[in-house]
């Protein structure tokens, strides 16, 4: 896989993380020499092998329709970088 | 068909999410009650935070089946739940939980009555998935505010999202598709389907092309459509704009447009380039969930009437018109109402006019929901107010008022007659001397009607009722008034 | 130095949990005295280890008293009474910030506890604090901590492993009895190894994960480190068990791990993978492998080959499935709700862009790179889905081993503890020492990690134990057996003020 810095950028724009140009330098370098290991998979043959995403085989694990109180308000912003009064508070959303 | 497509036809394709009719969210056991206060019906789960996983409401998932089997749809017996990745401050943990690759159900139908035709719309596919929260846009003294303010309360809402697929060919066969989708989840108790409530939002994918072409057109997606006054504008704005673009020599580019009611225009929102990268892959806290034969069929059992087969039934076996079948079925608890009427009287046509007529009316005003209508007048009270008039015991003028006082007082038809005296005065020795007085009064009216202008007797018989406070016979009082005048 | 002599532990910093527990329910000890020992050798010997990154000594002492007035009052205890634990700082805590020694959540309070948490407690066990990680869990040496690294109380210029460092770091210097860790790709097991200690991860679904922030979720497992075997299935007891909670949690029945754990290992079938004595571990570490094998042959058990061709794959799909979950689970970090926000004045995208890069260390910025360049449009197959695929072939490997034995014994590390910054340049190296340890998390498999001697430098050596999945009795079982055999575990490091 070749790691380029258009791949870098782009990669890093759905990821949502700031690059410095020293950063995308590293990524290059890393990202290359990692992704060149990781194609040692495509040694196998894994024709009719189905993808495991969970160790176990469970099935319909639900819950019932049931309300449960909800914590006090000031519990759930009590984390928040920034409110306003009940609300959370961001820069502005353009849509 | 009124829109000026011209030489061009219209392929649409809607997108509606629905809310579905449970106590809680989706993933977690808060509440779903609308109109909470900001940020009150949320928990760690549904905000996102670290460490908390999802457990799937059992309830949601069994009205997304039922509301696929309401639409004719195939239903997986085996169905996953996917992350659909991408950032935005209402999204909590910057993935909404839906259902990608394997949805609950696909390949349904749904028919509709469109106008003077039968609109029949296949259904693409319908899944489950969490709603975002809501991001308020607060106004400040100089303009908008340099910030926004979330609400988590929506958070992890259960939709139902539900596909079709470009079968609608004008903006008004996209409102009857609605219409009936609209009243088949509610009849099915799936969704309360109230737009202003957003428990029922919609996007439209829509493309033109030469009429006879067989590939299709280049499509946008028009989000923000939240009325279906809006939809079907939103669709004729969209479709003469794609045309004009192609008249110009231009070329449609693929792009999610905005509707904007304030201009009543269509903007652009973001392009394909743009467009997100989703990288949906299967949610690991979520094992994948089965259904048998047996459990589909036992839900299907429990699916009432659909609206469309019940309008056929007004008609075919009660006799009504398509017009009193559509009204009387388009609320399920008004449908059943007059079922029960219906059933204690031989004429359902009769019964039909009081419902539609008069009886919607007084709800309008005493803003009577449809589910309390049957403790608040019991079927066999309207169907002995409807006798009483077929029986001439009481003028149908006189039934209104009687129609509003038993609802006002709870007491009997018959009972309101005799204590007030409404009974209808059918005597010609009783009319007579009103009728003459009527006459002396009114010379103008008289001259006019004696002159030839045939209307006039409206007027004089109107007098006569209005002396008798509407008791008198009408066909009685025409009849004295005609062989007074010498018609 | 030579190790030090095993000698009958006194000190309550040196016992272990079920010994303390002993203690405190025949009142020879309070659970206050134990506590406050503890919060004592803290003094003495943090400022060398730095395993913690918080300590609630009040709340621990409230807890301890409560514990030693019940027993005053004649009252039934929990299996943990008055036993003081560390908490790897990615359980959540209420009330006590949990920072997965991370910037982002440096002044995260979480509002709830985690289950495990929760149940330890009500087991009656003490918790002293939060320990050291590798930030996000994301390395093997604790060196990704945004707090700075984790040493290893054998030698104070090597880490303790990772991630679980800290946890293991407070259990080998005396300043906790034992304590919970998390395990995605080995990160009880090596770390247990590296610091000479007792590290079990339980089968996927055996712990409910609610509460444990997410890194790899088809993947992570919560789990004690402990002293010794003993101490493994007691703690295990405590926070075992179906949560509705957590949809991944097992139904399955949780056995009296305890029962059988003295039952010997005769008429056991150990499997040797010859995949796992390839040229590329330390000799050192290989011969005392060998000489623990030879040690349960000679308890009884019988030992064969057995074969797991897709070992040599296990850390390419490692490195994709893993990086994947995380890069979702994430990116929850976004400074709107919690955690940093920096580069707010910029608007939102500057916003999240900032907040993250700042917020995030190296590691754990690569592997969201990693994860997000695997399941971006275009390479979801060739990566994502490829890597899902071998996951399978490496369970089958496993499923076929044990149609032919119950446990497969291995080493856990093929290195012992490494001097700090040693590796820090060359992430792939790093990488390739978890080649030992991610298979099981791969399968969802229970493995131990118990200790079996020592290299010539004095560093602990770790053995392996891989069981079925659910079958921790025989994992502990034949565990107990090499211990009951040998008194590595007996040993405390000595160079410790």
């Amino acid at each position: 896989m070749q790691v380029d810095s258009a791949l870098v950028h782009h990669v890093a724009d759905l990821a949502r993380l700031g690059l410095t140009p020293e950063d995308q330098e590293r990524y290059i370098a890393e990202m290359g020499r990692i992704l060149g290991y990781v194609e040692k998979l495509n040694e196998l043959n894994v024709d009719g092998v189905e993808p495991l995403v969970h160790p176990f085989d469970a099935r319909n694990v639900f819950r019932s329709d049931e309300v449960r109180p909800c914590p006090d308000r000031e519990e759930a912003l009590a984390n928040a970088p920034d409110r306003s009064e009940m609300f959370f508070r961001v820069p502005k959303v353009i849509e | 068909m009124s829109h000026p497509l011209g030489e061009y036809e219209l392929v649409i394709g809607l997108e509606t999410h629905v809310q579905l009719k449970t106590a809680t969210k989706l993933f977690c056991g808060c509440a779903t009650r609308f109109g909470a206060e900001p940020n009150s019906q949320v928990c760690p789960i549904c905000t996102g935070m670290p460490g908390m996983l999802p457990v799937l409401n059992r309830h949601a998932y069994e009205l997304g089946v039922r509301a696929a089997l309401a639409l004719h749809c195939e239903i997986a017996p085996f169905t996953k739940f996917d992350r659909k990745n991408y950032f935005y401050p209402d999204l909590p943990k910057s993935y909404q939980i839906s259902q990608f690759d394997v949805p609950i159900s696909k390949n349904g139908w749904l028919e509709a009555a469109g106008e003077g035709h039968t609109v029949r719309v296949r259904i693409h596919r319908a899944h489950l998935e969490e709603d975002a929260g809501k991001l308020l846009h607060p106004e400040s003294p100089v303009g908008r505010a340099d910030y926004s303010l979330v609400d988590f309360n929506r958070s992890g809402v259960p939709l139902l999202e539900i596909v079709t697929e470009p079968d609608l060919t004008t903006p008004a066969d996209a409102h009857a598709y609605l219409t009936e989708l609209k009243q088949v989840l509610q009849y099915t108790g799936i969704s309360d389907c109230d737009m202003e409530k957003g428990s029922l939002r919609c996007d439209a994918n829509v493309s033109v092309r030469l009429r006879g072409a067989t590939v299709l057109g280049t499509k946008t997606e028009i989000k923000n459509l939240n009325s279906f006054k809006f939809i079907v504008k939103a669709l004729e704005h969209e479709s003469e704009r794609q045309i004009r673009v192609l008249e110009g020599g231009g070329r449609v580019v693929q792009e999610t447009r905005l509707w904007d009611p304030v201009v009543g225009e269509t903007r652009v929102m973001r392009s394909k380039e743009e467009a997100h990268d989703y990288r949906s892959f299967p949610d690991p806290d979520l094992q994948p969930f089965v259904i048998t034969a047996e459990e589909v069929e036992r839900i299907r059992r429990t699916l009432p009437e659909m609206p469309a087969a019940r309008r056929r039934r007004f008609v075919e076996s009660s006799g009504l018109t398509e017009r009193d079948a559509e009204i009387l079925t388009a609320d399920r608890a008004i449908a059943d109402y007059f079922e029960a009427c219906a059933a204690l009287h031989a004429a359902p046509k009769l019964l039909a006019n009081w419902v539609i007529g008069e009886l919607r009316k007084e709800m309008n005003e005493r803003h009577l929901e449809a589910e309390s209508l049957a403790e608040k007048l019991p079927p066999a009270r309207l169907v002995e107010l409807a006798r009483l008039v077929e029986d001439g015991k009481i003028t149908r003028l006189v039934g209104k008022d009687v129609l509003a006082e038993v609802l006002t007082s709870g007491a009997a038809a018959g009972r309101i007659v005799a204590d007030k005296g409404l009974a209808q005065i059918a005597d010609a020795g009783a009319l007579e001397p009103l009728v003459d007085k009527v006459i002396a009064a009114n010379g103008k009216t008289v001259a006019d009607y004696r002159a030839g202008k045939k209307p006039a007797l409206a007027a004089l018989i109107g007098q006569v009722m209005r002396e008798t406070k509407g008791k008198a016979n009408a066909p009685l009082v025409t009849k004295l008034l005609q062989d007074r005048l010498g018609a | 130095m030579p190790p030090s002599a095993p000698t009958a532990p006194t000190a309550p910093t040196e016992l272990t949990a079920h010994a303390l527990r002993a203690a405190i329910v025949a009142r020879r000890l309070s659970a206050r005295e134990a506590a406050e020992a503890h919060f004592a050798r803290m003094e003495r010997v943090e400022p060398q280890v730095k395993a913690y990154l918080t300590t609630c000594r009040e709340p621990a002492l409230a807890a301890a008293d409560a514990i030693d007035a019940r027993i005053a009052r004649g009252e039934s205890v929990g299996p943990l009474a008055g036993v003081p634990v560390a908490l790897k700082d990615n359980l959540c805590t209420r009330g006590v910030r949990t920072t997965c020694s991370s910037r982002i959540l440096e002044h995260f309070v979480p509002t709830y506890d985690a289950t495990a948490v929760e149940r330890l407690r009500a087991a009656g066990a003490v918790t002293l604090g939060k320990t050291n990680l590798d930030e996000f869990a994301m390395g093997s040496s604790t060196e990704n901590s945004a707090y700075g690294p984790s040493l290893n109380p054998w030698d104070v210029t090597r880490v303790p492993g990772g991630s679980s460092g800290g946890s293991a770091a407070a259990v080998a210097a005396g300043t906790a009895v034992a304590a919970l860790g998390s395990d995605t790709g080995g990160s009880i097991r090596q770390p247990a190894a590296l610091c000479g200690i007792v590290g079990l991860k339980p089968t996927y679904g055996r712990v409910s994960r609610f509460g444990l922030v997410a890194f790899a979720s088809s993947l992570d497992q919560i789990g004690p480190l402990t002293r010794d075997v003993r101490d493994s299935a007691l703690m295990l007891q405590a926070i075992a068990g179906p949560d509705p909670h957590d949809s991944t949690s097992a139904a399955a029945d949780v056995p009296d791990f305890a029962r059988d754990l003295e039952a010997g290992v005769k008429g056991l079938r150990l499997g040797i993978p010859k995949e796992y004595f390839a040229p590329g571990t330390d000799p050192e570490i290989t011969r005392a492998v060998e000489a623990a094998i030879d040690v349960l042959r000679r308890a009884g058990a019988e030992v064969r080959a057995v074969s797991l061709p897709h070992t040599d794959y296990g850390i390419a799909a490692y490195y994709v499935v893993a990086p994947a979950e995380a890069s979702s689970n994430l990116a929850r970090y976004d400074g709107v709700r919690y955690g940093l926000r920096a580069g707010a004045e910029g608007g939102l995208l500057a916003m999240y862009k900032e907040s993250r890069r700042r917020g995030f260390g190296r590691e754990v910025a690569r592997r969201i790179m990693l994860g997000t360049f695997a399941l971006s449009s275009g390479y979801y197959d060739a990566y994502y889905n490829q890597a899902l695929r071998v996951r399978r072939l490496i369970k089958r490997d496993f499923d076929n081993a044990f149609a032919e034995v119950d446990v497969v014994v291995c080493p856990t590390s093929p290195i012992p503890a490494f001097k700090v910054g040693e590796k820090a340049a060359d992430p792939l190296q790093m990488y390739l020492a978890d080649v030992f340890t991610v298979c099981l998390n791969m399968a969802g498999l229970p493995g131990i990690s118990i200790p079996c001697g020592f290299t010539s430098g004095n560093l602990p050596i770790g053995l392996q134990l891989i069981g079925r999945p659910f079958d921790e009795p025989t994992v502990l079982r034949a565990a107990r057996a090499y211990e009951r055999e040998t008194d590595w575990h007996e040993r405390r490091p000595a160079g410790l003020a």
